[in-house]
């Protein structure tokens, strides 16, 4: 396993080939990218904030509990901080699995709960304007599919 | 840090309005919960009124585990303030 929050890029294909294994027969990538187009207004970058140590935490945790309701063979969680401009890839989820249907599932379940619990921060740019991101009830309502 | 003091921390916009990312604040005898510890924060200045004054909009931690207002607070910890997560 391995959570990892850092400034630095991440390649997609590297973190998936570092999953394989003789009982791995899926493997599911979630990876969330800076959209530049958001609420009809054009989104030139955002700067992520986190609580070191907090952060890690939840994570570690988000993933425990996806582990104890599929049998997962790896995770790798991975969360970019820092100013990211339109089209960066923010976050990748990496779940292995024997069938795809523990990987698929997994992968949303621990999307949906670092959405929600994870403490991380986004505020975006619009040419000088930086405003924080909202939480979003749907978010919120999302997790609720796993209750 | 003296074994009577607590860190407190603000993160994203409350950091903004109460001009600190951590101050250290000696703990009164009567305040031993989140929900105590909050109007006494309020008075610092008025960023910190602002910050805190819609406590619904805000998410607190205490050693880095999600609490609420009834929330213990002892000598030590670290209470973190801060609005709902926006990550992913």
């Amino acid at each position: 396993m391995a959570v990892r929050v850092q400034s630095e890029d991440f390649d997609v294909g590297a973190e998936s080939r570092a999953l394989q294994g003789p009982a791995v027969g899926a493997i599911a990538l979630f990876v969330g990218t800076v959209r530049s187009l958001s609420d009809d207004d054009d989104v030139t970058a955002m700067t992520l904030e986190h609580y070191p140590g907090m952060t890690e935490q939840e994570i570690t945790r988000i993933e425990t509990e996806a582990r104890n309701r599929w049998p997962l063979i790896d995770v790798t969680i991975i969360h970019r901080i820092g100013r990211l401009v339109a089209g960066e890839q923010i976050v990748l989820v990496a779940v292995s699995s024997a069938h795809r249907q523990a990987a698929f599932d997994a992968a949303q379940y621990i999307m949906d709960f670092l959405k929600t619990d994870a403490p991380f921060w986004k505020a975006e740019e619009r040419g000088d304007t930086i405003t924080w991101v909202d939480a979003r009830q749907s978010d919120n309502d999302a997790h609720k599919r796993w209750d | 840090m003296s074994d009577t003091t607590i860190n407190v921390l603000y993160f994203a916009w409350m950091r903004e309005h109460t001009g600190t990312a951590s101050e250290q604040i000696s703990l009164p005898d009567d305040v031993r919960n989140v929900a105590a510890l909050v109007p006494f924060l309020a008075k610092r200045s008025d960023g910190h009124a602002l910050a805190l004054k819609n406590m619904k909009a805000v998410r607190v931690a205490v050693n880095r585990t999600y609490g609420d207002l009834d929330s213990a607070i002892a000598p030590n910890d670290e209470i973190a303030f801060f609005p709902p997560v926006t990550g992913g």
